[in-house]
């Protein structure tokens, strides 16, 4: 093809005068190479925490004897691996949360998009982003210093300095804010023309949020609740400080005494990896507890990506 | 077909409802419960201030300096956060040193290049799942990799093992704000520059780059702004807990020494203390790391709304 140009006439244009020089080709094919290395690394680093995880664990499930995980309790340096005892504190946490942030979210990601003029939400949507960006180990701190003494003493005559309920009540601060903001999205994308038509019919107000807006909503809704879960059942720092049971835990459903949940017994272990090297499978138990907790947050988040992109395609 | 009952007896009931006249007594029923979830969300913020005031503010007026100024220390006359406070801008370091180029670079290859390639779904995908895994599975990632398989060059339990998994934490953050920013750069842009003969590294370089730095800024001071903030990775990666000395004196010595802490790991570690005294002086201490993330947020905000522009 150039040559058939460059025969047809002298001086015309040829292919290689089209493609610009080498150099810059060279240069262009390097920075592509390099940006889609970058792009692996995300790809490397799942596959990684994949590889990490499942080593340790398999090696966990292959010389632990299936015995010692129905047990009384989790006292994994005895060698105890009651995983019941864990999987339950992380749903009782992960309930209380839930009842704190889901009608503290969904209340205020409603009147932030149905109600609030714009003003208002100016001004409120930057404190519920600070909020957002509380560190856990502040709310670990506020739910001992404040959760407990000031709120939990004065409805409960009977609790423990640490326990699950205030560690709850703070997880569920700590998602408050991402439930709101998925839900006010959600609510905020449905299109005007229904509410328009919602009050052509004579509805008022409320009617028109609540049987109108919410029901159309509903698929960000309940991704605001589901990715909120997935959150809270990760969430370590809240509990290993305000939970209690460094060591271990007795099985128990009273949310007001001490306890254990999945992260904060990993992180009990996490403290003394250097010691616990030695010790039969506790070392082990630790990644093993890691792959639970994987396996669960991720069905989760992809349940309620799924859920969010289902509002995105219907308007 | 039924005959229709008009739904009043008569004209001046018609009248009264059209005036609507009586309260809407559900409408305002409901508005109040709504306003009430808010005010108590925005409490909660409240309470936190005031309580970590209460507690902290003895410890930050009567020993301000020496307080951020001394070491971790078994007596709580003593105790301060310097080492925690060393520790967090050494991870911030890493993080930025580590986490900002590739994360940038990984989101300018998925906007810029890739296209609608099943490679490009694939990594949306993962970047996606992998922004939602618990802060604690990555320190599994760090003790696993960072401190174990690649010891050899991390040291072991050093801060480079700790800012590498808060690097590896933050990458999926970094890459999907700064996908946003680039996204957010109207294709004329690009396309006058390749019109010009401009190659498609010349059009990034010189004119997507310089329109998304506003928000690839933003998205990055929120990205370190969060691994400033966690704790349970490190936790896991072996910071250290209780009190420690550093004993190297030299900057590269410290790195290798082994021995590091952060400021939440601080915060962790006089909270399980017993005694009102700690309580106290972990008040002060989430005082400062609250200070200093609401800081870097507030900035991360203004440049937001200061260079956003509207094309």
């Amino acid at each position: 093809m150039a040559q058939a140009l460059s025969t047809d006439r002298p001086g015309a244009l040829t292919a290689a005068d089209l493609q610009g020089s080498a150099a810059k080709r060279r240069k262009e094919r390097l920075m592509r190479a390099l940006f889609q290395a970058m792009a692996w690394t995300s790809v490397i680093v799942t596959a990684l925490i994949i590889l990490s995880l499942l080593r340790e664990a398999i090696s966990f499930v292959a010389s632990v004897e299936l015995g010692s995980l129905f047990e009384i309790g989790w006292f994994p340096r005895r060698g105890l691996f009651d995983v019941r005892t864990l999987v339950v504190g992380t749903l009782l946490v992960t309930g209380i949360a839930m009842l704190v942030a889901v009608p503290l979210g969904l209340g205020a990601a409603v009147y932030l998009s149905e109600y609030a003029r714009p003003r208002v939400r100016r001004t409120i949507k930057p404190i519920l982003e600070i909020l957002a960006g509380i560190p856990s180990v502040v709310l670990g701190y506020f739910a001992l210093s404040f959760i407990t003494p000031q709120l939990l003493t004065r409805l409960v005559s009977d609790v423990t300095y640490f326990n699950l309920a205030a560690a709850g009540v703070a997880v569920g601060i700590l998602t408050l804010p991402l439930v709101a903001s998925v839900a006010e999205d959600a609510m905020r994308a449905v299109p005007a023309s229904l509410r328009e038509a919602a009050y052509g019919l004579g509805s008022r107000k409320v009617t028109a949020v609540t049987k109108v807006v919410f029901p159309a909503a509903i698929s960000g809704i309940v991704a605001a609740m589901v990715i909120g879960v997935s959150r809270a059942f990760g969430e370590t720092m809240v509990v290993a400080i305000a939970s209690g049971a460094t060591g271990g835990s007795l099985f128990s459903l009273d949310v007001f005494k001490p306890g254990q949940t999945m992260t904060a017994a990993m992180a009990a272990l996490g403290v003394g990896t250097d010691q616990v090297k030695g010790a039969d499978n506790a070392f082990q138990s630790l990644f093993f507890i890691g792959t639970l907790l994987f396996v669960i947050t991720l069905s989760l988040n992809m349940v309620g990506d799924r859920f969010v992109r289902r509002i995105r395609e219907k308007y | 077909m039924a005959a229709i009952t008009p739904p009043f007896t008569d004209a001046r009931d018609a009248a009264a409802s059209l005036r609507r006249q009586g309260t809407d007594v559900k409408g305002q029923t409901f508005r109040w419960f709504l306003v009430g979830a808010l005010s108590l969300a925005l409490l909660t913020l409240l309470a936190l201030v005031w309580d970590m005031w209460a507690e902290g503010s003895n410890v930050l007026l009567a020993r301000p300096v020496q307080f951020l100024t001394s070491g971790l220390n078994t007596n709580v006359e003593m105790a301060g956060v310097w080492q925690g406070i060393k520790g967090s801008l050494m991870l911030g370091l890493i993080v930025a040193i580590v986490s900002f180029p590739i994360g940038i670079g990984a989101a300018v290859y998925l906007e810029e290049y890739a296209g609608n390639t099943r490679f490009a779904r694939i990594v949306e995908i993962n970047i996606r799942n992998l922004a939602g895994v618990p802060s604690i599975v990555y320190g599994l990632l760090g003790l696993a990799i960072f401190v174990q398989a690649l010891g050899g060059v991390t040291g072991g339990r050093t801060v480079i093992a700790g800012g590498l998994t808060l690097a590896a934490l933050v990458l999926p953050i970094v890459i999907i704000t700064s996908q946003e920013a680039l996204r957010a750069v109207p294709a004329g842009i690009r396309e006058g520059a390749l019109a010009l003969g401009a190659t498609r590294w010349e059009s990034i370089r010189h004119h997507v780059m310089p329109a998304a730095t506003p928000g690839i800024l933003t998205g990055t001071v929120l990205s370190l702004a969060r691994a400033l903030g966690e704790a349970a990775p490190l936790l896991v990666v072996g910071a250290v807990t209780g009190v420690f000395f550093a004993g190297a004196s030299g900057f590269f010595e410290q790195i290798y020494a082994g021995r590091f802490t952060a400021l939440p790991m601080v915060i962790f570690n006089w909270a399980r203390q017993p005694g009102p005294e700690w309580l106290q002086l972990t008040g002060a201490a989430s005082l400062i790391l609250v200070a200093l993330i609401v800081v870097m947020n507030g900035f991360a905000i203004f440049l937001r709304n200061r260079y956003e522009r509207k094309w």
